[in-house]
């Protein structure tokens, strides 16, 4: 269906390849490990997968959303752990969930601007090694005492301090400007469209039997390295049925006039892990044997007004998928696969209601109608969140190297087919929304390999 | 993985009492290390020599042009002799025998540490003279015999010359350096059989450079030194291992500079895959080295059908398949080879291990049948045969058990790992494109199974 590609500019950049350590639950296998080891791990599966030994790549850029303030240089101090050229330089980025897929575009367009030929874009995050803070009480007594020249000065900070600034300030996924967290917001959007709770078990459902399928067939084995004894995502359960997920109590929305409808089983665990997306220009790929996966073809990023109650806190990729495919002149039906990040089964479900609904698209999206429907057999075929976890800045990463290698497989069964196209769309926190679209490469010459 | 005895034995007053109490001494044996030279001393190249372009003068003409202090006599040396090449390939009945090897015998008091003798002689044929076949047979016993009284990490090893094979070509000169060299330290008390093909010059030193390797199970012990071998003698090296082995090959990839390729070698797709791999990141392949296997051991009347078959699945099967695919692709074509791990379980048996003993029997079955099929392009297929050795697996066997099995052999000692890779190695080296269908055991002759 799709026949030319889209239009590129002189220098493209391209995925080549991507790692992930598998992820693990909160307090799971990774519980000791700090976000600088499981990224430098995830680099390291990269660089020997690859043969990146001694390699000084352009720029290794990737961030943590939840991150320690003595990791201000997480990725550069990762990097010199690695088998990579110490020389590469790096730089940390953060846009809540969005922060892997973020760090791709960035990298790509630097990529595309000829001012690096190669870079890792990567993201990293541990909920069970969460920063852990103390109060402003305390935080401004030992800075006081620490500034004090004598005993009595500091002894004299330490007295302002109360017993109830002793207890620590551990970090929070609530929005700083509504209270509520994240699911509570959902579970307003997830009423608003009236999806079922039978509609998001099913998503969970496919995303466990999807990712499950995908490690059975051997597709993960160059995506996935093992780390700390876990083979594969201590999240996913291969034998989950619509059954037992039908048994689980919702947790959120309780407290709405609607049914609540979002349960543990269809909303994503917190989790630990970290991810890697190898890119570079043709040149540079070429000159290594690396094969080009998929071209990074455009981006957009949007924002909503969550604050005021106008929009769904997670509805800002409805609002970045339709601008991008208006800018690049393509439709729903022009693409061949869909990553929808799942941080809630519903999250899926009503981002496609909305593209789907002729009203809204016109008074909130400004289209002239309808953005249309996607066959559900193209969104999220090899597994998302809900089945692999979501470790929120690695989540990005994980699914742009899975969609990169979907393609290149479609377009080496189809070589005379394609381009193959893919959209991914990923909601971050803050009302925030990245989506991308990354294009197969068609072989000029025969079977590249 | 550490021989606390061998430690002890040699070093400051245990080592004292030890040769009071009249206890084994293991010698620390003489192993690898980049610079060094390659034999400890003089070497002393024993043989007929009644006529110009001897055979005897042929291999000491060589050792010459290595700047090596060659001798053709025993009185004239005075430091101790780091080897003595026996080049027997003309006698013609056992009394021509006494001579050389009594000249042998007289500076075996005056060796180096980790010394070596070698033996060269033909291979006896059926339609030899009587006298002449037994006086090549009986090189066979001399070797075997001279191994078991060598001390001081001294090594005895033969070199069976076969269809016509010169004794001054380098197909049977570069198995000799080996065999003399540090990279042998835990090969003894066996004949290797060396063919006619043509192989050209090599350069010791990085005998594979501009070769790409495969090396499956490379994420652990002998597998990996395996990898770190090649890497050092200058191949590209694709590790091989499954998914769950992932983190530990993604290390060993990184300190070869090589590539890692997470793969189970039981999958239907595995040689494709390994053969894609190798081409779309290395355009070439070169050595393949069939070393992942797995133990589950059991006595037959206990045994039931998954240990029975995962054994032969994975330590037989899967070789077959892959190579299979190897031989029908067209990137395996340049003096391409094959190194399958065996055990001297499956030449001597080893009790609850009737699975294992069979797969790693059917292993030597299928190098010497792949052999010939590999001709046609200067390749080869050879099974290396480990005894004893120092792994994170043996170490887990009970400490009486092992220490009975690590000292029943000629250098009364374990090998280390390094010991197994440094024979695939050779064996995957253009300089033994002559020695074909062959299996080598790295053993330290241990006594079971000859």
């Amino acid at each position: 269906m799709t026949t030319s590609p889209t239009p590129s500019s002189p220098r493209e950049a391209y995925v080549l390849g991507g790692n992930r350590i598998p992820f693990g639950k909160v307090g799971g296998a990774y519980a000791r490990s700090s976000n600088q080891d499981m990224l430098t791990a995830a680099l390291d599966g990269l660089v020997a997968r690859y043969g990146l030994q001694g390699e000084r790549l352009g720029e290794i850029v990737g961030g943590a959303v939840l991150k320690h303030s003595k990791d201000f240089n997480l990725v550069r101090e990762s990097a010199l752990g690695t088998a990579l050229d110490p020389r590469t330089p790096a730089f940390d980025l953060q846009q809540a969930c969005a922060t892997g897929l973020e760090a791709v575009i960035t990298v790509s367009n630097k990529i595309r601007l000829g001012q690096i030929e190669s870079a890792i874009a990567g993201g990293v995050d541990s909920t069970s090694d969460a920063p852990v803070a103390v109060s402003p009480g305390l935080r401004r007594a030992l800075l006081t005492a620490a500034r004090a020249r004598d005993l009595p000065t500091r002894l004299k900070a330490f007295a302002k301090v109360r017993p109830a600034d002793l207890a620590p300030d551990a970090p929070r996924t609530d929005e700083p400007r509504t209270g509520l967290s994240m699911g509570e917001h959902q579970a307003v959007t997830t009423a608003r469209w009236g999806i079922t709770r039978e509609a998001q078990d099913e998503i969970a459902l496919r995303s466990h039997h999807n990712l499950a399928a995908s490690y059975e067939r051997g597709f993960q084995d160059d995506l996935v390295t093992p780390y700390r004894g876990l083979v594969r995502d201590q999240i996913l359960r291969p034998d989950t049925s619509a059954e037992k997920l039908g048994k689980l109590s919702p947790v959120f929305g309780k407290r709405l006039d609607h049914m609540p409808t979002m349960t543990a089983g269809n909303s994503t665990p917190l989790s630990d892990g970290a991810s890697a997306v190898l890119l570079g220009s043709a040149d540079w790929a070429a000159a290594r044997n690396l094969p080009l996966l998929a071209r990074v073809v455009d981006a957009e990023t949007a924002a909503v007004d969550f604050v005021h109650g106008h929009e769904g806190l997670l509805m800002a990729p409805v609002h970045a998928v339709a601008r991008l495919l208006t800018r690049q002149g393509l439709t729903l039906g022009d693409l061949d696969l869909v990553e929808i990040h799942e941080a809630f089964a519903s999250v899926v479900l009503t981002t496609q209601a909305a593209w789907a609904d002729d009203d809204y698209c016109r008074t909130e999206l400004g289209l002239p109608g309808a953005l249309g429907t996607i066959d559900p057999a193209k969104v999220n075929v090899n597994g998302s969140s809900l089945a692999a976890g979501h470790p929120f800045a690695a989540t990005g990463g994980r699914i742009v190297a899975q969609t990169a290698k979907q393609l290149a497989e479609l377009q080496a069964a189809s070589p005379a087919a394609g381009p193959f196209r893919a959209l991914v769309s990923i909601c971050a926190a803050g009302g925030l929304g990245v989506a991308a679209i990354l294009e197969s490469v068609p072989t000029t010459e025969g079977d590249p390999r | 993985m550490t021989d606390r005895y061998t430690h002890l034995v040699n070093t400051g007053f245990t080592a004292t009492l030890a040769k009071r109490l009249g206890l084994p001494q293991p010698a620390i044996l003489r192993r690898f290390s980049a610079g060094d030279p390659l034999v400890p001393g003089p070497v002393l190249v024993l043989g007929p020599d009644t006529h110009d372009g001897s055979d005897s003068d042929a291999v000491a003409q060589h050792l010459l042009g290595l700047d090596l202090d060659v001798h053709r006599s025993p009185s004239t040396g005075t430091a101790r002799w780091g080897a003595v090449v026996l080049v027997l390939t003309e006698i013609e009945r056992v009394e021509d025998l006494s001579e050389h090897v009594l000249a042998a015998g007289s500076v075996l008091k005056q060796t180096a540490r980790g010394a070596r003798v070698v033996t060269l002689v033909r291979e006896p044929q059926p339609d030899d003279a009587p006298a002449l076949a037994a006086a090549r047979q009986a090189v066979d016993g001399f070797t075997r015999s001279l191994a078991k009284e060598l001390r001081g990490g001294a090594t005895a090893n033969g070199l069976v010359l076969a269809g016509g094979a010169a004794a001054g070509g380098e197909g049977v000169l570069a198995p000799l350096r080996w065999f003399l060299s540090a990279r042998s330290a835990f090969v003894d008390g066996q004949l290797l059989t060396v063919g006619p093909a043509d192989v050209p010059a090599q350069d010791d030193a990085r005998p594979l450079e501009g070769r790409v390797a495969v090396v499956t199970g490379a994420a652990r012990g002998i597998g990996a030194a395996i990898a770190r071998t090649l890497a050092r003698d200058g191949a590209a090296v694709v590790c091989v291992d499954v998914p769950a082995a992932g983190e530990h090959l993604a290390k060993v990839a990184n300190e070869v500079r090589g590539t890692a390729l997470q793969l189970d070698i039981t999958a239907d797709d595995a040689g494709e895959r390994i053969v894609a791999h190798a081409r779309a990141r290395h355009g070439r392949l070169d050595v393949v080295v069939h070393n992942a296997g797995i133990t589950r051991d059991k006595l037959l009347a206990n045994m039931d059908a998954a240990r029975w078959d995962s054994v032969l699945a994975v330590n037989t099967a899967a070789q077959l398949r892959i190579n299979d695919v190897l031989l029908a692709s067209d990137l395996f074509r340049d003096a391409p080879r094959i190194v399958s791990l065996a055990s001297t379980s499956g030449i001597a048996g080893n009790r609850g291990q009737t699975n294992y003993g069979a797969s790693k029997a059917g292993v030597i079955g299928m190098v010497r049948a792949t052999s010939p099929l590999l001709a046609d392009v200067g390749g080869t297929a050879n099974a290396v045969a480990p005894g004893f050795i120092e792994t994170e697996m043996t170490a887990r066997i009970p400490f009486a058990t092992r220490e009975v099995a690590r000292r029943l052999n000629s250098l009364q000692q374990g090998g280390q790992p390094v010991d197994v890779a440094e024979a695939v190695a050779f064996l995957g080296s253009p300089g033994a494109g002559a020695v074909s269908g062959q299996v080598l055991r790295v053993c330290g002759q241990n006594l079971v199974g000859a």
